[in-house]
């Protein structure tokens, strides 16, 4: 079995996001950047099946700009055997991403693709259940658990009311949720080592697919601030607060 | 043209978040059908005729979308959207699976987890977990938009009387098969539309714990929340987790304990009418978003809470 993973460079979930003055985005320069946390569960849990003895390889992918080769890096030094970094400018939506991802999945034939459940950047949710429409395979989103089986997957799934699951014929698609798995910390000699193992650049105008965005971003505000607050300093003062003041008891 | 609603339900019932995606679609057209798939859900279809805002129903009926496998939904509605211009759905776990792959198969980007309706192709979103808002406008002729419930009021549940058509069911998709839903069943107020919720951090220490967080909730009528740490230490279960990749809730009153506030879990509830924190680090963050903060342990400040509520006369429900 061999798993394809997708990883994307995002801001540095820890980092305190800050809107240009211009409105035009969100300030990038000078700012930590990191691999989207639910990804780091992608790479760990198709790194663990590998370590089972249930995939052959694990290769990483990452769209973006050059500098998304870190990402797929530490991919590498965390268990992937090798990346693929496809090179764009500029923003791609996911109906793009998902269009370029079907191009490598056409080419890498893999059995598996992870990826995580959304990316903290744009927080849109969308760009696994579209690579799965556009190869009409099955998909398994927001993944908490991963059972390996002959020829499928029984996935365990985060819903609203609690959990689903369910069972996928390979070829599949699985978008990770935050507690699939906790992602393992790149040892050094690994880190190491992972400046050896091979990454692939493709330039993504080469695959043949328009990505021209279809959403123009017109504005990026910040939100609303709430008025400050005060601190109580007993309990019976907080309750007389929220009875007479808040009146929301 | 018409805007298409996908509705949510559970074969009897509708999913209360279709009103709030039916108020949102009004507000785009005031054309509003909604297309309800399912097996032998007669009755939420009839609910959903009911409701003030929809003016078709469209029916489709199979044993195989019992379980609300999107493999199985993308197409039915793929086929319908000819006749729309926009296809609108929650942005809650039903919708968020579902969208992308109708949006796909239309080729057309999609929008997700709208907060208001600018006009008939512009909205505005969160993103970065709300700490910024986008105004974006679809270039796409066809647009699938998926919405914030909590940023739209439901619509009446009466009031309507559309009539319910048939449309013919698709294929089954047979590479996806349900196994099982585990639901977690509770006569407490739904998390998403409870005017009050009470909600505990990692400070709750276990999950034996989380029963001075109940006997609150079960005072003030509220609804259990939880921080991203509280469920993955397994202090509770998931359909709790209030944050950017769990929740998003809205109530009148948000009272967190023992959570220390990353900015993941204010992109769940920094919008509540009031917040109440209750920690004893009086450095957290989530004090500078409190409109009442309580520095305290909250093992002695919750059952002193309790104490204080059973001292009232009336407590609004």
């Amino acid at each position: 079995m061999k798993i394809l993973v997708a990883v994307k460079r995002v801001i540095d979930y820890n980092v305190q996001i800050r809107v240009k003055e211009d409105n035009t985005g969100v300030v990038t320069d000078n700012v930590k950047m990191s691999t989207n946390p639910p990804d780091d569960n992608a790479i760990e849990e198709a790194v663990k099946i590998k370590e089972a003895g249930k995939a052959t390889e694990v290769i990483a992918v990452s769209i973006g700009e050059e500098k998304a080769q870190e990402t797929v890096r530490k991919a590498l030094a965390v268990g992937a055997d090798r990346g693929i970094l496809v090179k764009t400018e500029g923003i791609l939506e996911p109906l793009a991403v998902s269009k370029l991802l079907q191009k490598i999945v056409e080419k890498e034939k893999p059995d598996l693709v992870f990826m995580g459940k959304q990316a903290i950047d744009d927080d849109c949710n969308q760009t696994g259940q579209m690579l799965s429409a556009l190869l009409n395979w099955p998909q398994a989103t927001f993944a908490s658990k991963i059972e390996i089986k002959d020829k499928s997957l029984e996935v365990t799934r985060e819903i609203d009311e609690g959990l689903e699951t369910i069972e996928i014929n390979v070829p599949a698609i699985v978008t990770c949720d935050l507690r699939l798995n906790e992602p393992r910390y790149a040892s050094l000699p690994n880190i190491m080592k992972a400046k050896k193992k091979p990454i692939e650049q493709i330039n993504a105008s080469d695959l043949g697919v328009d990505t021209t965005p279809r959403i123009e971003q017109t504005k990026v505000e910040e939100p609303p601030k709430r008025k400050a607050g005060i601190k109580v300093s007993s309990v019976a003062e907080l309750v007389q607060k929220l009875k007479n003041e808040a009146k929301v008891i | 043209m018409s805007v298409l609603l996908i509705a949510e339900h559970n074969n009897k019932e509708l999913r209360p978040f279709t009103l709030n995606a039916a108020t949102a679609a009004s507000q785009i057209d005031k054309d509003v059908h909604a297309v309800i798939i399912g097996h032998e859900c007669g009755e939420a279809a009839k609910a959903l005729s009911e409701l003030e805002l929809i003016k078709k129903v469209i029916q489709v009926e199979a044993p195989h979308y019992e379980n609300f496998v999107a493999e199985n939904f993308a197409p039915v509605i793929v086929k319908l959207s000819e006749n729309y211009s926009h296809i609108i759905s929650s942005a809650n776990t039903f919708g968020k699976n579902l969208m992308p792959r109708i949006a796909a198969a239309l080729d057309t980007s999609q929008i997700s987890d709208i907060t208001k309706v600018v006009s008939n192709d512009t909205f505005l979103r969160p993103i970065y977990a709300g700490n910024a808002f986008a105004t974006v406008k679809s270039k796409d002729n066809k647009k699938c938009v998926t919405i914030r419930p909590t940023s739209f009021d439901p619509c009446e549940s009466s009031g309507g009387s559309a009539p319910i058509e048939k449309a013919e069911a698709g294929e089954e998709f047979v590479q996806t098969k349900f196994i099982k839903r585990e639901e977690i069943k509770s006569d407490r107020p739904e998390l998403g539309t409870a005017r009050v919720v009470v909600s505990g951090g990692r400070g709750m220490q276990s999950g034996d714990n989380f029963k001075l967080i109940t006997s609150l909730a079960d005072k003030l009528n509220a609804a259990i929340g939880a921080s991203r740490a509280a469920v993955d230490a397994g202090y509770i279960s998931n359909d709790h987790q209030v944050g950017q990749t769990g929740k998003v809730v809205v109530p009148d009153l948000y009272i967190a304990v023992g959570i220390s506030g990353a900015i993941q879990h204010l992109a769940g509830m920094k919008e509540s009418k009031v917040i109440v924190a209750i920690n004893k680090d009086g450095e957290a963050p989530i004090f500078s978003v409190a409109d009442y903060g309580l520095e305290a342990d909250l093992f002695e400040a919750l059952p002193q809470f309790l104490e204080e509520l059973n001292k009232l006369n009336t407590i609004q429900k």
